[in-house]
């Protein structure tokens, strides 16, 4: 099959047929990747719920040069020939992050100062690009109490932006789901059937692509800020996983383990849980070194490693 | 008297019973079908009537129809839409309570038209009194051989289903309906692909409005060409009406599509006039979703043309001064109706029913439901106002689905028609009504 054309504001890339449009973005990468909360690209069928990716096709292809009538979910639309796609270039589509932003802090509580997500919170960085300085709204914020699900992660429900993708990894890595998603509209929630625990050796994943603070890992929570502690990357003979994480360690202590994360936030490899939750001594592992982090977030504010050039660009950029 | 096609027998007593639809010429459409008409001629006649959805989009049936993936050797379902759950619709029900067979014989010409073994009629929850009516009738089609293997000998064989939703209003949205029938949580699918490639159990599906099927048999036994020259323009054919609100005379009315809406409001044959003599004051033409009119732009159109019962007309002028004939729920306000209020219980409906899983409609309709709620209950501002109308932009269009503009279209048209109305609340701090 011959490569397709398309141009993302402005610039030209070619791509194999079946890409998406966010995709090929990733492809060129820099400021015409659009933002992802719900989009997970290791997991079948995630993605179109955040809307937070909106771009506007200007051009449907070389065949039909109409434009689309409505923006489009880059994430699940897939590449035509010649297709010409919008995204920061467009005031529209800018305009529309903005408004989708101010949904998904609508009820959102805001609670950054407190969370453990917060320097590595999909969230946080989306509201710094894409937010509004102050709120159009003092109504109350729909509230959920914390719960355990299991004993190894806790659900904040309050910070959820229902992505679904916790509930993905469930279905597709696990061997049997317990949790899912129970009510209808706003006051949907995050749950276990009936007080079930969520319980088997891959379950950890679901904090790694919780985008927020809704899933958190108990052995980790309120000890560190994770700008305070230094990534390394690390790996263990396991005969679950590949055994490849990354570890966050403060001095000589292991403070949590994870998995590796590539710069669009996603799991290079999910992990187990014994990888994750129970080998914290260095001893346990093999230091291969330094965790590169790629993305401008805060946890690269306090980074021993020199940036280079390029990551400063990502940064003035941003 | 205006044609009728869908209520012609409907106050037969027992027309419910097989026997009773049978003696006024029930089957008849399936008999002549079955043994005389390919499927593909059955899907042409469906095609050049011009009947559209009933079911609010008004997409042409026979085109639907023929986006079908025949190619794939996969099996073929056809699928009725019986969630009928927009506020100020009931006409489905009508069909489904009095008539189930005609129905049934719908289901049987669609199904052979487009070749599929196993049919399903998805009814809402909440109509379980319709549900034992329609299993009933489904019961006796079988008995009288009118269902399931080699149907009147012709080697045609059809498995029908009637399933229960669970009470929720998305699931009228053709894709949720298909999750919920496949037993999973009704969030509609994002599309492509659409049913018609990819639908029920990874199948080629069709989804057809309850309205839309049962006029399948009249087209069957009456030739297109008699359905085809019954309406207006593109709008052919006769459309269910279900009248409420502030009129003489409620119910479901037939009417031929490019009636007048004046004579619809105030014929003796129809709504009867407003009640108690009061003044019209505005008309929600198409079920809860459409745009809300103003008395003057639902009686005229701005260019001072009579308003017709018909999908060109309805919609002329597009949202700034015209409205859609949707799925025909028409809601008559009164002089006495606080447009707010009407409002305020249109949003709370939306967002009580928004499935949750697209971040504009899940926050969106909550957040207008409560400022809604601050204005008539007298503690909005100015800047409220201005706020409903941006969020019900932002909402609209950027949703998965069509509840999303469902939710934002009554805020945006009551704002565009009727500001003076909230001004009024915020001024006085109090609703004036």
């Amino acid at each position: 099959m011959p490569l397709l054309k398309l141009t993302i504001d402005n610039i030209e890339v070619e791509v194999e047929p079946g890409t998406t449009i966010m995709n090929a973005a990733r492809k060129i990468g820099g400021h015409v990747v659009p933002p992802a909360m719900c989009y997970y690209s290791k997991l079948e069928g995630s993605g179109g719920k955040c809307r937070t990716c909106l771009v506007k096709v200007s051009q449907g292809s070389f065949k039909d040069n109409r434009p689309m009538p409505k923006l489009v979910a880059s994430c699940r639309t897939l590449v035509q020939d010649g297709m010409v796609v919008q995204n920061t270039t467009s005031p529209e589509v800018i305009e529309n992050r903005r408004a989708i932003t101010e949904f998904l802090l609508l009820n959102h509580p805001l609670d950054c100062p407190v969370c453990d997500q917060a320097g590595e919170c999909h969230l946080q960085d989306l509201s710094y690009q894409n937010g509004l300085e102050e709120t159009n709204t003092d109504e109350a914020r729909r509230t959920f109490a914390p719960i355990d699900i299991g004993n190894l992660i806790k659900l904040h429900m309050n910070r959820c932006i229902l992505c679904y993708r916790c509930v993905m990894v469930a279905d597709q890595i696990t061997d049997s789901r317990v949790h899912g998603v129970l009510g209808r509209g706003d006051h949907s929630e995050i749950s276990t059937l009936i007080k079930k625990a969520v319980d088997n050796d891959f379950s950890g994943n679901m904090i790694d692509v919780c985008p927020v603070g809704a899933l958190t890992d108990k052995t980790f929570r309120f000890k560190s800020r994770v700008w305070f502690t230094r990534p390394f990357d690390a790996h263990r003979k396991c005969t679950k996983c590949s055994g490849k994480t990354v570890l966050w360690m403060k001095g000589e202590e292991i403070l949590r383990v994870t998995g590796r994360k590539d710069k669009y936030g996603e799991l290079e490899e999910f992990i187990c849980n014994d990888c994750r939750f129970v080998y914290k001594q260095p001893k346990d592992w093999e230091i291969e070194g330094p965790r590169k982090i790629e993305r401008h977030s805060v946890i690269s504010q306090n980074h021993y490693e020199k940036l280079d050039n390029e990551e400063n660009e990502d940064k003035i950029e941003a | 008297m205006a044609k009728k096609i869908l209520l012609d027998n409907i106050d037969v007593p027992g027309l419910a019973s097989f026997e009773v639809y049978k003696q006024l010429g029930g089957y008849s459409a399936v008999e002549k079908a079955l043994k005389n008409l390919t499927p593909d001629q059955v899907t042409g006649e469906v095609t050049k009537s011009g009947l559209r959805g009933r079911g609010g989009a008004g997409f042409p049936t026979g085109m639907k129809w023929g986006f079908i993936d025949k190619k794939s050797g996969n099996p073929r379902y056809f699928v009725c839409n019986f969630d009928e759950s927009e506020p100020g619709t009931f006409k489905d029900r009508h069909i489904g309570q009095l008539n189930p067979h005609l129905l049934i014989e719908g289901m049987i010409l669609g199904s052979y038209a487009l070749g599929a073994r196993t049919s399903y009629i998805y009814i809402r929850g909440e109509l379980f009194y319709v549900l034992k009516i329609i299993e009933k009738a489904i019961a006796e089609a079988y008995k009288n051989g009118l269902l399931g293997n080699n149907i009147l000998g012709t080697g045609y064989s059809l498995d029908l289903y009637c399933q229960p939703g669970g009470g929720a209003y998305i699931c009228g949205e053709e894709t949720a309906l298909l999750e919920s029938l496949e037993g999973k949580r009704g969030n509609p699918r994002i599309k492509p692909p659409f049913p018609a490639v990819v639908g029920l159990y990874g199948c080629p599906t069709v989804v057809n409005n309850v309205e839309t099927i049962a006029t399948i048999p009249w087209i069957i036994n009456n030739g297109y060409e008699a359905y085809s020259s019954i309406g207006i323009g593109n709008s052919k054919g006769t459309k269910l009406i279900s009248a409420c609100g502030h009129i003489n005379k409620p119910g479901v009315y037939e009417i031929e599509l490019g009636l007048p809406i004046e004579e619809f409001i105030y014929s003796d044959e129809y709504c009867g006039g407003i009640r108690n003599g009061n003044k019209l004051k505005a008309v929600v033409a198409g079920g809860s979703s459409v745009p809300i009119l103003p008395a003057e732009l639902i009686l005229r159109t701005a260019t001072g043309e009579p308003r017709l019962m018909s999908y060109e007309s309805l919609s002329e002028g597009g949202f700034q001064s015209g409205s859609m004939l949707g799925s025909g729920g028409f809601i008559v306000m009164d002089h006495t109706t606080c447009i707010v209020k009407n409002l305020l219980t249109f949003a709370r409906f939306y967002h009580h029913e928004s499935c949750g899983q697209c971040s504009p409609c899940r926050e969106g309709t909550g957040w207008m439901e409560k400022i809604l709620h601050r204005i008539e209950s007298g503690n909005g501002s100015m800047k409220d106002i201005d706020l409903l109308v941006n969020i019900s932009k932002h909402i609209e269009g950027n949703t998965i689905c069509p509840l999303g503009d469902a939710a934002a279209w009554p805020v945006a048209s009551a704002i565009r028609h009727f500001r003076a109305e909230f001004e009024e609340h915020v001024k006085l701090q109090k609703c004036p009504f």
